[in-house]
């Protein structure tokens, strides 16, 4: 593992950045508490993942470029979702093959880390439970899963916290159905999937569902909220954050 | 494959979604064979090396696929296996047409061949008044009502035994309405007895084709595919030319990854290896072996190095059991032969983007299918440069046919937007500035355009009245 | 027809590149099973069985007699055999006449094929066997034809514990296969088996209903 650095770069993800920038919040506090530097640079925007999913490459890469100019030195980059790390991480060096920016793309992909992974490899964060007994379900986010696989590390953030009690999904390792623009192109589908993955969650008896991704959580929680479900969904930043803050 | 004609995918995908039955069928079935799957290879590292192996023996069979290919014909021909080419479905239909009238024969006995799937044989050898019938079990009960497979290994998966007794008591003559399915088995065993019997010509495909020995493997776990192979005095065995292997010794760890990743099986029942025909003094099996090697666009998918990995499918199907957007489907919504992810990336590399390319979209990428992959091939990288090739026309000889064809100026108009706002900080910054303070006047944003989609079963997301930027400006967060 | 192979044949030639022509460099190192003899028969025994083969371990002064034990069991009308191996010499030396009758496959399936396809048993020889996954390696040859251990409901299979292998890698190395291929090789793993209907495993779908091996461990 990379010893404790100083000083980490954030990369705030679009959606957090727009819709969730309380969860963004959060992780940047739990690195701040075990005494790191939080760069956020300020020219940075979105990893790029919409236009590269969608058919749109040249798109995508305009915008990893910004990316490449707003992170230009060697700190590593922290991520609060697994599938903007995993753009950056996996398929920036694919996207920049063959393009001048390659040596940099890889020196860029090189350095991110998702949030979860970072606190528990990099920094051993060390949790102390305030909060009151809850019990909680897990998401995890295909490419948290299969791309970073970080999941053990997301969840091991959890299993510190005395007073939550973790219980996981029937079927955690299947798709939430969200896929960015496919949640609106194939809009059946993706509401099947998220019908049945709403259900799952009902039958754990959760009072909270968590996840390291603000999209599947803004997927999963408009659907849970439009099914009137009374289970909130809630970023593991944000929600760790408040078990330890107090 | 299909009727060649654009498949009504919105359609179709709405049809079976509102089809609880085979909703409910597909996924007590592919959780059945994702867990036998995962009871198999259990330990990861071993699956890992066993999969590179595959992998590794796939790729080196595709660098050298025309030597390997001629070796084969050269290899086939001296064991006396008579090879024949076709470029379409239509000269392989013909090839096998003229066999089969050339021994004046109407009865052809079938193993189970996603190939002459693809050729669409039953139908073309009906028309010139051939009988073929199916005899794999899955097979046979899907051609009884007229239907085509719905998944590459289990082609009657989408039914019930309900629905099976329902038609064997319609279907097949004096025979009583049972669902016990030892019942329906020997029901079907008995049937196909007399067939195996009168079957003038076998026809099979082929799992392995290896070069350096000139010999057909084929898997099966019933026996109806060696009593095709065995009891006819012809057999034609169809394959996708890129089936073959270079040796021997490549068979075992892709026989293992094959029926490990298909059904969770140490090995088939059966695993025939056919070098030749029936040799003088030998007492049974076909006097005349022909194999009849297809290309169907699978030369031109070769010669690029990014699509050609495509072809290292071994056809087990576990992407089709582990993919959330197959298990909802089945296989018929798909509207072409091969479903699920293998599908959606073969097929419109086979039948066009204008045709296909729809089935490029159906995938979230969430890479269920990669992870299972015994060879490895990279589906989601492949999906991703399909939905590219739709919306840009390509100037490289390997294009995918029917680039471009999604080129839509609002859509590319949006996306450069998207790309400015996201490439200009101060954009960015005023758009979220925008973004919260219209979500603070509208607690609830319109139904409208692609929303509309989104709101028929989610509620949309709030925007931030500030956004991260501006919470991390304001705590004196700084930047290097 | 010549034209299709001339066509794919140069687009593919055509279409090869340098990368294509390097050489290629294999990282894989296989792993060997090394199993003792006790060990394999065991294996194989274990996995046959779990694949509803019904295994026998007996002696190659015994097998005749646990053949006939097991054949007295049962009402058979009849009893496929090859009548020119040592195992059918062998077998016909001592046939008693309670037991189902010794038919000899003799003719050529053009001959025979109602007779064949009615009979309820068969005996063969076997090549060998496969451990790790529980396999009969059969060679069918003039002798013993390629329907003898598919037509008939019941299939006995006669098998020397010394040529069971580890691994169907090995048997190929071991025994040379590249040099000889035969007609026909089948590895069989157990009685004809289905699950095509909800995946329900069932015994007998076309080929044989049960089978039986005999295996001769000394």
């Amino acid at each position: 593992m990379p010893t404790r650095p100083q000083k980490v770069y954030y990369f705030g993800t679009c959606l957090i950045d727009l819709c969730y920038p309380q969860a963004g919040m959060a992780g940047i506090e739990l690195l701040q508490r075990e005494g790191v530097e939080v760069l956020f640079p300020q020219q940075q925007s979105c990893c790029g993942q919409p236009a590269y999913n969608s058919g749109f490459p040249e798109e995508a890469r305009k915008v990893a470029r910004q990316q490449l100019k707003a992170f230009p030195n060697d700190y590593p980059i922290v991520v609060p979702s697994g599938s903007c790390g995993g753009m950056l991480k996996h398929h920036y060096p694919k996207l920049f093959a063959n393009q001048p920016e390659f040596a940099e793309a890889q020196r860029f992909s090189g350095q991110v880390m998702e949030l979860t992974e970072f606190l528990v490899t990099v920094l051993e964060i060390q949790l102390e439970d305030r909060g009151q007994p809850i019990k909680v379900t897990w998401h995890s986010s295909c490419s948290a899963l299969r791309e970073m696989r970080v999941i053990d590390y997301s969840k091991s953030l959890l299993r510190q916290l005395r007073n939550v009690e973790l219980v996981e999904l029937r079927r955690e390792r299947e798709c939430c159905g969200f896929g960015g623009s496919f949640s609106v192109k194939q809009a059946d589908l993706s509401s099947a999937m998220v019908s049945d993955k709403v259900a799952d969650i009902e039958k754990t008896g959760a009072s909270r569902l968590l996840s390291g991704d603000c999209g599947c959580l803004m997927h999963i929680g408009g659907a849970l909220d439009y099914q009137k479900s009374l289970i909130p969904a809630q970023h593991i930043a944000e929600f760790v954050w408040e078990r330890v803050h107090g | 494959m299909a009727n060649s004609s654009v498949v009504d995918f919105p359609k179709n995908f709405t049809k079976a979604l509102n089809d609880p039955q085979l909703r409910h069928n597909l996924r007590s079935a592919m959780d059945t064979l994702g867990m036998r799957r995962r009871t198999l290879f259990s330990d990861p590292v071993s699956f890992e090396q066993l999969r590179a192996t595959g992998d590794e023996i796939r790729q080196r069979a595709l660098r050298q696929l025309p030597e390997l290919l001629e070796k084969l014909e050269k290899k086939c021909t001296e064991n006396g296996i008579q090879v024949h080419w076709a470029e379409t479905p239509a000269e392989a239909n013909q090839i096998c047409l003229e066999i089969i009238q050339r021994h004046n024969a109407h009865r052809v006995i079938k193993g189970k061949s996603m190939v002459s799937e693809e050729m669409h044989l039953n139908h073309f050898l009906a028309e010139h008044d051939v009988e073929a019938l199916e005899t794999d079990l899955g097979e046979y009960i899907i051609q009884l009502d007229h239907e085509t497979p719905s998944h590459i290994i289990v082609p009657a998966i989408h039914k019930n035994r309900d629905q099976i007794a329902r038609l064997f008591h319609d279907k097949i003559p004096n025979t009583p309405y049972t669902e016990v399915v030892e019942e329906l088995n020997a029901i079907a065993r008995k049937v196909l007895r007399e067939k195996f019997l009168a079957g003038e010509v076998g026809v099979s495909g082929v799992n392995f084709a290896v070069a350096e020995t000139g010999t057909l493997c084929l898997v099966e776990n019933e026996g109806n595919g060696r009593m095709c192979t065995t009891a006819p005095p012809v057999h034609i065995a169809v394959m996708g030319l890129e089936k073959v292997v270079e040796r021997l010794d490549d068979v075992p760890p892709l026989l293992r990854l094959l029926t490990g990743s298909a059904t969770g099986q140490l090995i088939t029942t059966y695993f025939n290896m056919i070098t030749s025909p029936r040799k003088a003094g030998e007492k049974d099996g076909p006097k005349e072996v022909h194999l009849v090697l297809l290309d169907n666009g699978r030369s031109k998918i070769w010669a690029d190095p990014e699509l050609r990995q495509t072809l290292k499918c071994i056809r087990c199907g576990a992407c089709l059991n582990h993919c959330p957007v197959y298990t909802r489907l089945g296989g018929h919504a798909y509207g072409y032969v091969y479903p699920g992810p293998i599908g959606s990336i073969l097929t419109p590399q086979i039948e066009g983007l204008v045709n296909a390319g729809a089935m490029a979209t159906a995938s979230t990428f969430c890479g269920a299918c990669e992870e299972v992959c015994p060879v490895k091939i990279p589906i989601t990288d492949i999906l991703r440069r399909l939905r590219n090739e739709s919306y840009q026309k390509v100037d490289t000889p390997h294009a995918v046919k029917g680039h471009g064809y999604k080129l839509s100026v609002i859509e590319s108009l949006t996306w450069k937007g998207w790309a400015l706002n996201n490439m200009m900080p101060w954009a960015n910054a005023l758009s979220a500035k925008l973004l919260g303070l219209l979500s603070a006047q509208l607690p609830r944003l319109p139904k409208v355009g692609l929303l509309k989609y989104w709101g028929q079963s989610r509620t949309l997301p709030k925007f931030a009245a500030r956004s991260l930027h501006a919470l991390a400006k304001e705590k004196g967060l700084r930047d290097e | 027809m010549n034209n299709a192979r001339a066509n794919i044949l140069a687009r593919l030639w055509t279409a090869i590149s340098p990368d294509d022509l390097a050489p290629f460099e294999s990282s894989v190192a296989g792993s060997a099973l090394e199993l003792s003899r006790t060990e394999r028969v065991a294996r194989l025994k274990q996995r046959m069985e779990a694949m509803h083969a019904e295994v026998v371990i007996t002696s190659a002064n015994g097998w005749i007699d646990a053949l006939k034990a097991t054949l007295r069991q049962r009402l058979l009308n009849g009893l496929l055999y090859a009548p020119d191996t040592a195992l059918g010499k062998a077998l016909a030396a001592v046939w008693d006449s309670d037991l189902p009758p010794l038919v000899g496959y003799t003719e050529t399936i053009e001959q025979c094929k109602e007779r064949l396809f009615a009979i309820d048993a068969s005996i063969t020889s076997t090549q060998g066997g496969l451990a790790d996954v529980g396999a009969l390696i059969l060679w069918p040859d003039s002798d013993e034809p390629r329907l003898m251990s598919l037509a008939p409901a019941l299939h006995i299979a006669v098998l020397d514990a010394a040529k069971i292998h580890d691994s169907l890698a090995q048997a190929i190395a071991h025994e040379h296969w590249r040099e000889k291929m035969p007609t026909n090789i089948l590895l069989i793993s157990g009685p004809s088996k289905t699950a095509d209907i909800e995946l329900v495993l069932t015994f007998g779908v076309h080929g044989p209903k049960e089978l039986i091996v005999l295996i001769l461990d000394g």
